[in-house]
């Protein structure tokens, strides 16, 4: 097990070297280039560009810039924002914390709504609970979820009043009412939405993984042996058919967390929550701040290469049949 | 493709094993039909396809054309999906829209499965240090978060402010096609690996057939069933991903309408013209939702273990 975990830690460094290269590549392809900005500028001298460019480092060449670059990384320098100024690693630093508080609450939250449901679903099959669950699972799969998001605005921020105060029901974007004091309630009511679009963009897969992980366990001997001792039903899904049910939906939650990255970048940029995926969109893309974009897509690369290898170190603990070799 | 229907000897259809030379597509068709969602899908498809066809043709739409005198309309009986800031009628604009946006799906999923069979099969058939390359190749392009990527490539294209490569659908279908291959190299590379040591392809390699032949004439039909599964499949992501792209402001560019910058164009003004964001969603919703069954009822149907 030690042995097959420090394998695949190993593997990963080249697949990051890989990324780093492509990364570093993709931002050359970029017309124009980091002093595009100056360029124009009637107030900046030929003279003034060339010690720009001595300064950032760029009159060298590609090879030697893509080096500095790649150690610099390593020291936890990802360099400045062309925009702001800042540190790009404050700056990211600064968003991050958001995006990980609303993509683990949605990551648990699906996880919590879609357990259960798949059991009922698998243990039930073919009742009504069963037909509308997996009819719910192909109607979320099937829409885009920026448009979910743009729909639950619709109904619980113009629609719906709040019976109290007359307003909103939910705030329709931010992450706190700005210039308010902390309140737990006001932190919950700007997560409900954000939240419910993320959770429900990965239930239908969840669910339908949950539910043919379940009904696959459910024939098998052992099943059928706890059901003839006499076990509980309750007790037979709990202890025995449970903990090998879950298998098809850890490997299909570890394919995609590429897509929680993606599903973060839609719901923060619909509902202005000040996290990673928005820097990216609204100050790296619209902006051109391509060192924000190298960034973020380094980091983003890196927690999706390391949740990669806990999926399958989960998935090696769930089922020791799996080869190690 | 030989339908070699091995079915458990307490399922046998004798009404089906006594129909004479049944073809395999005929059986699939059969098959198909017991699917009630996946016909349903394949009706509200149908439809779809003709209603984007015949609407703007009948009406004689011109995107461009504005009319400042019914601007935000809600839904009445002369503008059944209201107006839009222009004035210009939702329900021609949403038909007119779907070409687009359905053309943009199936393109796409040429250039993805076709990517993903020859990487998949290559990767699948030869195995060793050709598999190991193209699978870690393939892993690199999962690792990077898709949507990312292909913003940063829709700014790329835009920023060379060249109009063939900025403009008009084929920029979106392009990189949106060769940045959605992996899930179909991964899947034909498993069928590749399950089926290249079958005695009919040890028959094939006997009979003196070259690798190529044996890829294409031996393999590849088999593999088909799963293939054809997920290209459907595909044609509704790509759906989506062009809408995603275009509500950022980085797929098709208006006047041109698509789905997605529709729904773009309704953001700003859906507080007070929700009517403006709900049809262009909804069209995307029905389209892929039967895409999917369809889906779902071709996976049954070409499963050569299929119970009836």
């Amino acid at each position: 097990m030690t042995k097959y975990f420090l394998r695949r830690t190993l593997q990963a460094i080249p697949l990051l070297l890989l990324i780093s290269i492509a990364v570093f590549t993709l931002m050359q392809l970029i017309p124009g280039g980091p002093l595009t900005a100056y360029e124009n500028n009637p107030n900046i001298s030929a003279d003034d560009l060339a010690r720009l460019q001595e300064e950032l480092g760029l009159n060298v060449h590609k090879h030697i810039q893509y080096w500095n670059w790649v150690t610099a990384i390593l020291r936890g320098d990802l360099g400045t924002s062309i925009v702001t100024k800042l540190p790009v690693r404050d700056e990211i630093l600064g968003r991050l914390g958001n995006t990980l508080y609303l993509s683990f609450v949605a990551f648990f939250g699906a996880l919590l709504i879609s357990i259960p449901i798949g059991i009922i679903s698998a243990t039930r099959q073919y009742s009504w609970f069963d037909h509308l669950m997996t009819t719910v699972a192909f109607i979320g799969q099937s829409m885009p979820v920026f448009w979910f998001g743009l729909i639950l605005i619709i109904i619980f921020h113009t629609t719906i009043k709040n019976p109290f105060t007359g307003g909103p029901l939910f705030p329709g974007g931010g992450m706190f009412t700005i210039g308010a004091p902390f309140a737990l309630d006001d932190r919950l009511r700007h997560l409900i939405l954000p939240a419910s679009v993320l959770i429900f963009f990965s239930l239908g897969s969840h669910i339908r993984y949950m539910r043919a992980g379940m009904l696959d366990v459910m024939h098998q001997d052992y099943i059928r042996t706890a059901h003839a001792k006499g076990l509980r039903e309750r007790a037979v899904i709990a202890k025995h058919a449970f903990k090998n049910s879950i298998i098809p939906l850890v490997t299909i939650i570890g394919l995609e967390i590429p897509g929680l990255f993606n599903g973060a970048l839609i719901t923060e940029t619909i509902f202005s929550w000040p996290g990673m995926g928005r820097l990216f969109f609204t100050q790296g893309i619209e902006r051109s701040d391509y060192p924000i974009m190298m960034g973020i897509l380094m980091l983003s690369a890196t927690l999706i290469v390391v949740f990669g290898l806990v999926t399958d170190v989960v998935y090696a603990f769930l089922d020791p049949r799996i080869r190690f070799d | 493709m030989q339908a070699q229907l091995s079915l458990p000897a307490s399922n046998i259809d004798w009404q089906a094993r006594m129909r004479p030379q049944e073809s395999f597509s005929a059986l699939v068709w059969r098959r198909f039909l017991k699917h009630k969602p996946a016909v349903a899908g394949l009706v509200a498809i149908i439809a779809i396809f003709l209603l984007c066809l015949l609407v703007p043709w009948l009406t004689n739409y011109d995107p461009g054309k504005t009319n400042v005198d019914i601007i935000r309309q809600p839904p009445s009986l002369a503008h059944i999906f209201g107006t839009d800031e222009l004035g210009r009628d939702l329900f021609i604009r949403l038909w007119d829209g779907g070409r687009i946006s359905i053309l943009i799906g199936i393109a796409t999923m040429v250039i993805a499965i076709f990517i993903g069979t020859l990487v998949g099969s290559l990767a699948g058939f030869y195995g060793g240090r050709i598999d190991n390359l193209l699978m870690r190749f393939t892993d690199f392009m999962l690792s990077i978060p898709q949507l990312f990527l292909l913003l940063l490539f829709a700014q790329l294209l835009r920023s060379t402010n060249d109009p063939r490569l900025s403009a008009g659908p084929m920029p979106i279908i392009v990189i949106i096609g060769i940045l959605s291959w992996t899930g179909a190299a991964r899947l034909v590379r498993g069928q590749f690996l399950s089926l290249k040591n079958k005695e009919f392809v040890e028959a094939a390699k006997m009979s003196g057939a070259r690798n190529l032949r044996i890829m294409l004439r031996h393999i590849l039909p088999n593999a088909a069933s799963p293939i054809i599964v997920s290209a459907t499949l595909r044609v509704g992501a790509a759906i989506i991903t062009e809408s995603t792209l275009s509500f950022l402001g980085f797929g098709v560019q208006p006047p041109t309408p698509t789905w997605g910058n529709m729904l773009k164009n309704a953001q700003a003004q859906m507080t007070y013209a929700p009517w403006t964001a709900i049809f262009p969603g909804l069209a995307i919703l029905v389209t892929v939702l039967a895409l999917n069954y369809i889906g779902d009822g071709l996976r049954d149907a070409l499963d050569p273990h299929h119970v009836e």
